[in-house]
């Protein structure tokens, strides 16, 4: 017996992050620019290798984040039980301080224009934003990026365990790329299993993680519990705050204003259909190595008749099913097995996929004057250069180099075959036959990941729609509750804060393209 | 009875009763979002490390003491056969072990509030007056329990006070709102001191960041870890509660 849920999910292709940071700053200034979460980045974007922010997050010996297997194999918190969390309560052991992401500042600016005349050039001083005092920056949230500082911290990736000999920090041997995060919105959230008080919650329609901000009473479990240390906890405020996924946006269907702003284009949003009964088992498995294969298999095919035919019994509605269908995320991680989950290990089952970057191994055959995009030397580049795919097997697979491999070379393929047809040459079938793939498969590969339309990045269903009228354009006033001052109806000008969504995607379009005239009250012409 | 007793020990008790009951609704209602424990740790948290399970278990084990000896009436415990010898010998050690924690606790709680320069930034104005409530009571307590109760340096109770003959039938008269003053009025004044501010620390709990004590999570050991909840549209459509600060602030 299955239980069909559906589930919105990302998918980055690394290949195109170029590290500016954009989808970070527009998030900021979406979500995190208030007092107490100064030093939170809902999204952030770190230079791997190293450390990450918060600092060295990945090392679960220390933090204790995500799941494992007890002694008899049964799935347990790695933090320990549920009276051990209880009994901790009065101090969390394992909650990382302010330092361990950054104290956050702002400059003086003031001083620049306000200063008397006099001999030396004014000076913008830095200021703690937590103390308002004169500090020193000595960290920050985004340290090392482009491998700054790498000489003398770079070791301290705590992924570069086991690898360390291979790894080279010297300029003309390092190798880097980019890892834009934000929370995976996992199947089997260990932040919300590690809320004492019941505030976290995965969202039953869309599998979107978030806290009840008034349930929250700020026991702070469920940063420590998050491996990804995705869940902040605001300082002013005491509760907890994550990434919502953008849920105003997602629900009206619009992609999140991280993808929305990605210059690269490399965001991806659909939806998966997945089997929830089998969550706990799938992330049972015993060896770490399965859980990658594990994790596809709960993703169900929403093209196989049997599926359809659950996820409607499942109360999963008509245009939910058939977005599923046209999901890029599902096509990406499942159809091409292109898109890796970061840390299957911590079995936390994260639903933010990443495409793994063959470009540390384009640059390496283009520096060395090889022609990078030839199949023959490709693969025979991929295999050579373990570094690289040894990391990222060790961030996506659990150490599992042969998966990483498959998608490089998949990757590699689709590049070689398209050239041959970007220069007018017959295309070379035993490519797309080398790893297993039509040549079709590679276009539509292609298509997908080097065209990448906005319409095929994005296939976001709108929330229900009879449940989402009453979000969307329905002028209801914020004051008409009952007894409110504005109950007297919806003809009352919209006046003070406008809820959740203020524009609907599908609905202006929609309007755009009607033949008639929609009706809309007058309160809509306000937006 | 004096005009003053009438009033301390029979009406300032119901109006802090009422003061409490009334606030927690009203807190409740109006500031869920408010309900925290606003926790400090991450600006600190080597010394919170120590001071803030001192403080917890020991104040717990103080409320141990205090149910059992404020509500359970002598009579019963010389029932079953505990003498006031053995009950008083119990409950002193074990009343000891509970105000050297708290006190050493919130000693070093409070010292990190001072001079941790992140910590004392984000304590208010109510934050303070509840530690001088709270301090104030928990000293007095301590001074009950050690220099009273074990150490008798007054002279007057030698083997200890039993305020089970008195305290106790008071505060329990209080609850079949048939309260009988004499009682306390016999009571040696610090304990007589203790009971007031204790009943106005009562009366500011709603206020403060105290309301956390009604939020211990024992619901965490019975529900399933993973929470689903239905998106429920009707919220949309509400007023804005008090919530995020809008940007910008």
């Amino acid at each position: 017996m299955t239980r069909i849920m559906a589930q919105v999910g990302m998918v980055m292709n690394l290949d195109k992050c170029i590290g500016c940071h954009t989808c970070s700053v527009t998030c900021k200034q979406t979500w995190t620019n208030r007092r107490g979460v100064e030093y939170v980045w809902f999204n952030n974007v770190e230079t791997r290798p190293g450390q990450g922010y918060p600092r060295r997050y990945e090392d679960q010996e220390r933090w204790k984040g995500g799941w494992q297997l007890n002694r008899r194999g049964a799935l347990r918190l790695k933090s320990g039980g549920r009276l051990k969390r209880l009994a901790s309560i009065f101090s969390n052991p394992k909650l990382p301080g302010l330092d361990d992401y950054y104290e956050p500042w702002t400059y003086d600016y003031d001083t620049l224009i306000s200063a008397p005349p006099m001999d030396t050039v004014p000076v913008a001083r830095p200021k703690s934003m937590i103390t308002g005092k004169d500090m020193e920056i000595r960290w920050g949230a985004n340290w090392d990026d482009d491998l700054g500082g790498a000489t003398e911290n770079g070791h301290k990736d705590p992924m570069l365990k086991g690898i360390e000999d291979q790894v080279s920090f010297e300029f003309e041997k390092a190798f880097m790329f980019y890892l834009p995060r934000i929370c995976e919105h996992c199947l089997n959230p260990s932040c919300v299993a590690s809320c004492p008080s019941g505030a976290m919650y995965k969202r039953s329609e869309d599998g979107i993680v978030l806290v009840d901000q008034d349930m929250c009473r700020g026991w702070r479990m469920c940063v420590s519990g998050c491996p990804y240390k995705k869940v902040y906890f605001n300082h002013r405020t005491g509760k907890a705050e994550k990434c919502t996924l953008c849920y105003p946006r997602i629900e009206v269907g619009q992609p999140t204003v991280c993808s929305e702003t990605c210059v690269g284009r490399l965001r991806y949003l659909g939806l998966f259909l997945y089997d929830a009964d089998k969550v706990l088992a799938a992330a049972s498995v015993e060896n770490e190595q399965d859980l990658y294969e594990a994790q596809l298999d709960l993703l169900l095919d929403p093209n196989d008749p049997d599926v359809i035919e659950q996820a409607r019994r499942d109360g999963i509605a008509e245009d939910w099913i058939e977005a599923a269908q046209k999901s890029p995320v599902y096509a990406l991680a499942k159809k091409y097995r292109l898109a890796l989950p970061l840390h299957p290990e911590y079995r936390t089952m994260p639903m933010v996929w990443y495409i793994p970057p063959l470009s540390p191994v384009v640059d390496a055959l283009a520096n060395t004057g090889h022609d990078a995009e030839d199949q023959g030397i490709l693969f025979a580049a991929i295999e050579a250069m373990r570094i690289p795919i040894g990391y990222l097997a060790n961030l996506m697979t659990a150490g599992d180099v042969a998966v990483v491999d498959g998608v490089l070379r998949r990757l590699a393929a689709m590049r070689s075959y398209m050239r041959d047809i970007n220069l007018g040459r017959d295309p070379d079938e035993s490519i797309a036959q080398s790893v297993g793939l039509e040549g079709e498969d590679l276009y539509e590969m292609y298509r997908l990941l080097a065209i990448a339309k906005y319409e095929h990045r994005y296939v976001i269903p709108a929330a229900h729609r009879e449940a989402a009228e009453a979000l969307e354009e329905t002028p209801g006033c914020s004051l008409d509750y009952d007894g409110g001052p504005g109950m007297q109806g919806a003809h009352v000008d919209r006046k003070g804060p406008i809820p959740v969504s203020i524009e609907s995607f599908h609905l202006a379009k929609q309007r755009a393209s009607a033949d008639q005239h929609a009706g809309l009250p007058e309160a809509g012409g306000e937006r | 009875m004096t005009a003053i007793q009438t009033l301390v020990w029979i009406v300032l008790p119901y109006v802090c009763v009422v003061a409490f009951v009334v606030g927690m609704v009203w807190r409740y209602r109006f500031d869920k979002y408010g309900w925290t424990t606003r926790s400090s740790q991450m600006y600190e948290s080597r010394l919170l490390r120590i001071g803030s399970p001192l403080f917890h278990f020991g104040i717990l084990m103080a409320l141990g003491g205090h149910v059992i000896g404020l509500l359970i009436p002598e009579g019963w415990t010389s029932a079953v056969g505990i003498s006031e010898q053995l009950y008083h010998v119990v409950a002193v050690t074990l009343g000891v072990i509970a105000a050297v924690m708290v006190v050493v606790g919130l000693v070093i709680l409070i010292y990190r509030r001072r001079t941790v320069g992140r910590v004392f930034t984000v304590t208010t104005r109510m934050d303070k007056l509840m530690y001088v409530m709270l301090g104030a009571v928990v000293l007095i307590g301590a001074f009950n329990t050690i220099a009273i109760n074990l150490l008798n340096i007054t002279g007057a109770y030698p083997g200890g006070y039993n305020y089970r003959e008195t305290v106790s039938v008071w505060f329990r008269s209080l609850f079949v709102f048939n309260p009988d003053a004499n009682g306390m009025t016999a009571a040696p004044v610090s304990f007589q001191v203790h009971a007031v501010l204790a009943m106005l620390l009562f009366a500011i709990i709603p206020f403060t960041r105290l309301v956390h004590i009604f939020s211990a999570p024992v619901g965490y050991l019975s529900r399933p870890y993973v929470v689903y909840r239905s998106r429920d549209p009707q919220n949309a459509a509400q007023a804005p509660r008090r919530g995020w600060e809008r940007i910008g602030s």
